[in-house]
């Protein structure tokens, strides 16, 4: 599903030069869920954020489901990103002016989808995490766990290939942060393609494989006994 | 351009942030109302200012006479000039084809009583053309005709105000008046539309004056009025060939500038037209200013507007929103609300300038008014700048890296 070789990154600033990703190499097929894993500022957000097209590569090569990704103008990069990915981002970044419902259905507008299909849909995956009757709530108005499953469901909305994850968890308590995994681990089930970056040990062991970063380049890259959640 | 999906996004976004719509609608609606305000009494002005002029005849030129200040044929310096009979004869006869009418003017204060009560007012002897020229309007009885010129009858006509001073409630046609000591009947009275101070004068025959003078044949003052196809150059050389006529005839340096002195209506006329265009300039620089100034805060609340949905933006671009859907809908948003602002702001202004219409007559102000076309315009051009204040900062957003935009907090 994601195939990527050789790949460089570097963030200039001013005069020097801070070379993050120094020649990654990995592939993940359909259906497995990945955990990122490696210290703070080891590149982990870099490396999704490249994979999720939100940035470009310095160097290397990034195929999605068998797509070379290269050279990509906003315009297609936008389009490639409503189609084929979905992010959970550590901040939710739900649009706090919508309703649960309008956000989830966000996606599908910018896929040209009518108004009411767009609700039908997106009240099926709020009803897929659990939220139905949130519907109408603003972001505001919702609890963390909640804020975060919304933002689950609104990248499920567009059904992409693959659902990208930047600590999730991160800005949860320990016991919502199971819940969001074991929805995580739910979606897994049904055949999504999931990368979740993240620092907690617990939270990388409910995935089927980590892969550890250091220092720009991957240290250890194993497949993990899934830590399965049962009844939250 | 016109696509339903987008106007409801668009229209949830206006209803959802309301402080951002109020904020930049009242700076367009401001601004236009107060561009239309300041137009509409800078014309006031200059209305107030024809209004004053216009009522006058303005093809009059006034000739008075001086002390010479050139020795000339023999004569001194520091001479006496004195119209006189001649001239005004001479006038008549040498320039007939220009001048219309001649008004022969002699001032002076005298004692008028009526049933033993004094008054005080002007007092002009002159012709009958004396009417046409100060634009005197007949309320009751007659004007001085030329029977009273010569005939030299001892008859008056009076004012609006000298006959309500005078005579209260009392008809004053056929009554008798003194001045001097002199009696006086009273034939006519007028109204001026020029105010109060027009309508304090009594007029007699300057026939009758001379004769009470020991039969002099002297006159104050002469105004005469040219026809008006002359234009203004025309009515320049009228007066130049008159004043040189003059001098020729009574011994006077032609360098003397003062011994016979010109005034002409129409160049003053003129010169407080162009003081009220200058006005009308002026505001229309205020006005134009406002609108400069309204534009100016159009664009500082688009920066203002588009860097609060940075993150929003981000999050949309992530969503798969396309660059181009980012620049309309941020259009689309800012000129529905500038034009909406903008022509409730113009309809405001133009229903505060109708109400202001008759308030404001004791400032100097006639009928403020702004032309539908002049206020329509405006607006158009402050919603053009508006848009064109909305397009640059949301281009730029449109072209910001998702991943930059997500990150700013
Ligand atoms: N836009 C940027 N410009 C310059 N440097 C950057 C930029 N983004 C990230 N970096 C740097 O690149 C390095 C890797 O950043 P990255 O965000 O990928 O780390 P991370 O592994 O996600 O860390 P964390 O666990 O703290 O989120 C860091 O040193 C960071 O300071
Ligand atoms: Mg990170």
């Amino acid at each position: 599903m994601i195939k990527i070789d050789k790949l460089h990154k570097s963030y200039e600033m001013g005069s020097s030069s801070l070379h993050v990703l120094k020649g990654i190499d990995f592939n993940v097929e359909a259906g497995e869920l990945v955990a990122i894993m490696g210290s703070s500022g080891s590149g982990k957000s870099t490396l999704l954020n490249i994979l999720g097209m939100l940035d470009n590569a310095d160097e290397g090569t990034y195929d999605l489901d068998k797509m070379r990704i290269e050279n990509l103008d906003e315009k297609t990069a936008a389009e490639y990103r409503n189609k084929f990915l979905g992010f959970i981002f550590q901040s939710f970044n739900l649009i706090n002016y919508k309703s649960a419902l309008e956000n989830v259905a966000l996606p599908l507008y910018y896929q040209g989808l009518k108004r009411k299909e767009r609700q039908k849909i997106a009240l099926n995956y709020l009803d897929k995490v659990g939220l139905k009757n949130w519907s109408t709530h603003l972001p505001s108005e919702l609890s963390g766990g909640q804020k975060q499953r919304v933002a689950i469901a609104r990248a499920l909305a567009s059904n992409p290939k693959v659902l990208l994850a930047d600590e999730p968890t991160g800005a949860l308590d320990s016991t919502t942060s199971m819940e969001v995994m074991a929805l995580i681990q739910k979606i897994n089930n049904e055949g999504k393609t999931i990368l979740v970056v993240t620092h907690e040990h617990d939270i990388a062991m409910m995935c089927k494989r980590i892969v550890n970063l250091k220092d720009g380049v991957i240290v250890e890259d194993k497949k993990v006994k899934q830590n399965i959640i049962k009844n939250v | 351009m016109f696509n339903v999906e987008r106007w409801k996004e668009i229209f949830q976004s206006i209803k959802k942030n309301k402080l951002r719509t109020v904020l930049s609608g009242t700076t367009v609606s401001l601004g236009i109302l107060i561009f239309i305000i300041l137009f509409g009494l800078g014309e006031g002005l200059k209305n107030s200012y024809s209004d004053l002029f216009l009522r006058q005849a303005n093809n009059v030129v006034f000739l008075y006479t001086g002390k010479t200040t050139k020795p000339y044929g023999g004569f001194k310096t520091n001479r006496r000039i004195e119209f006189d009979n001649s001239d005004i004869a001479d006038i008549k006869a040498n320039f007939s084809d220009r001048v219309e009418y001649i008004n022969p003017t002699i001032r002076y204060g005298d004692n008028i009583k009526y049933k033993l009560e004094s008054y005080n007012f002007s007092i002009q002897a002159v012709s009958p053309s004396n009417q046409y020229i100060e634009g005197n309007v007949l309320m009751k009885g007659r004007y001085i005709n030329e029977k009273d010129i010569e005939n030299k009858t001892k008859v008056v006509v009076i004012g609006r105000l000298v006959a309500r001073d005078i005579f209260k409630t009392e008809d004053p046609i056929g009554k008798f008046i003194n001045i001097g000591s002199r009696s006086y009947k009273v034939i006519g009275v007028f109204q001026d539309l020029d105010g109060d101070n027009e309508e304090s004068y009594l007029f007699l025959p300057y026939t009758t004056r001379q004769q009470i003078l020991m039969g002099s044949d002297k006159v104050g003052s002469i105004a005469i009025t040219f026809n008006p196809n002359l234009g203004g150059k025309g009515a320049v050389k009228l007066e130049n060939d008159i004043k040189t006529f003059l001098k020729k005839k009574k011994s006077i340096d032609p360098t003397d500038p003062s011994a016979i002195r010109v005034r002409n209506v129409a160049d003053e006329l003129e010169r407080s037209m162009q003081f009220a265009g200058a006005l009308q300039i002026i505001v229309a620089f205020v006005g134009i200013g406002t609108l400069i100034a309204g534009i100016i805060g159009i664009s500082n609340i688009m920066v203002f507007i588009v860097k609060e949905r940075t993150k929003e933006l981000g999050v949309r671009k992530a969503l798969g929103a396309q660059p181009s859907e980012i620049i309309k809908m941020i259009l689309t948003e800012s000129i529905f609300i500038t034009s909406i602002s903008g022509f409730a702001g113009m309809i405001i202004g133009v229903i505060a300038l109708n109400s202001l219409e008759s308030g404001l007559q004791e400032y100097f102000i006639t009928r403020p008014q702004v032309s539908l076309n002049i206020a329509f315009i405006a607006t158009v051009i402050l919603i053009i700048f508006g848009v064109i204040a909305g397009y640059i900062p949301a281009k730029r957003a449109a072209q910001i890296k998702p991943i930059v935009a997500l990150r700013d907090e």
